[in-house]
């Protein structure tokens, strides 16, 4: 049903007209130092593809490189934390594959299912839907921070929950609302991710810069120039698909270029609905924010404007 | 004229470094290797109040900062 042909989150097979299969695989090296915390985050990446395509997780195998060197203490710390939110979405692990490797790098490939005719894409969003996002950015600042020690106690446990925060709660309060399409945001930045959910269903996006949950502290960092390559990246590659109006801060559209880990949901719904998501999102505590509109088709995919 | 190499750092340390050479006074010329420390250390200077340029230097990149 989903494959190559689109840039979607994960694989959908339609495996009969009751079910259909999602699978998706994420892995990257450590992005904070204790292993625990590095297999919470790894997973909790892994497993958000599935709740953003509409499904509910349910088979997952862990994927491992790690130096020889490494005592045995940090895979068992890795896998543990993996295993930790693998469990708390309601999955198993079943198996997995290990391989020595200079660097460590974790992560899983995760497969859920969901009813083929509520698999939710990135392309259906339509003219004058309300976009909402569930997550605060700036992990990729913060985490930047962190490799410096740049970062309090307080800021640090900030991101860290940010990062370990399972989409499942977000999905679940966005399904009876029936959103038009949704993704989630990671490597590419919001404003990455938004230009794929444009070009998908062929209209533009405004975007309004003060709506956006930015986390204070990284809006800080990204004034002081501590902004991680990949957001400079994310900006070259979108630079002829964004137009920025004058009047946005610049560490806000910085942020909004940030590449995150383990991100929030990003759902289009019905104006008439996004009243309601937003409370559905609250009374489950999942912080909502409106952020956006999608507009008839502009000269460009995504116009950032200071705010409505 | 107070100079800093930050050639072969990756961030945030050129931005550090820059930081931490102002504190000898200006002008100051920073040397680095790729474009994110220059959008870096510009980003930086100009919000804590300096004049900030840069140009290419064979693959290099010199930013000069001055108050």
């Amino acid at each position: 049903m989903v494959g190559f042909d689109s840039s979607d989150d994960a694989a959908v097979y339609r495996v009969n007209d009751e079910t259909a299969m999602i699978a998706t695989v994420d892995f990257f090296p450590p992005i904070v130092d204790d292993p625990f915390q590095f297999g919470q985050v790894a997973a909790t990446n892994a497993l958000s593809d599935v709740w953003a395509m509409g499904g509910t997780p349910k088979i997952a195998m862990n994927l491992l490189t790690f130096p020889n060197c490494l005592p045995l203490e940090v895979v068992q710390g890795i896998l543990a934390g993996g295993y930790d939110k693998v469990m708390e979405a309601g999955a198993v692990i079943v198996g997995g594959h290990s391989i020595e490797d200079k660097e460590p790098k974790y992560g899983l490939c995760v497969m859920g299912f969901a009813h083929p005719d509520e698999v939710l894409t990135n392309d259906g969003a339509k003219e004058g839907d309300i976009l909402v996002l569930t997550k605060p950015l700036g992990t990729g600042i913060l985490s930047t921070a962190a490799k410096a020690g740049l970062l309090t106690q307080a800021e640090y446990d900030e991101m860290l929950a940010i990062m370990t925060t399972l989409n499942k709660k977000g999905q679940e309060a966005m399904l009876p609302v029936h959103p038009t399409a949704c993704t989630d945001i990671t490597g590419f930045g919001l404003l990455g991710h938004v230009q794929e959910m444009a070009k998908g269903c062929g209209l533009s996006f405004e975007l309004w810069a003060d709506a956006v949950p930015i986390v204070p502290k990284a809006l800080e960092l990204a004034k002081d120039g501590i902004i991680p390559g990949g957001a400079y990246n994310n900006m070259g590659y979108l630079a002829d698909d964004v137009v920025v109006e004058p009047g946005v801060a610049l560490e806000r559209s910085d942020a909004m270029y940030d590449p995150q880990t383990a991100g929030g949901l990003l759902i289009t719904v019905p104006e008439s609905r996004s009243g309601e998501l937003l409370q559905r999102l609250k009374d489950l505590g999942v912080p909502g924010a409106a952020i956006g509109m999608v507009k008839a088709r502009g000269d460009k995919l995504v116009r950032l404007r200071p705010g409505y | 004229m107070n100079e800093l190499d930050a050639r072969g750092y990756s961030c945030p340390e050129p931005v550090l470094m820059t930081k931490k050479a102002l504190q000898k006074g200006t002008p100051l010329k920073v040397l680095v290797d790729s474009m994110t420390p220059v959008q870096n250390i510009t980003r930086f200077a100009s919000n804590a109040g300096y004049q900030v340029s840069h140009r290419a230097v064979g693959e290099d990149f010199e930013l000069t900062i001055t108050k």
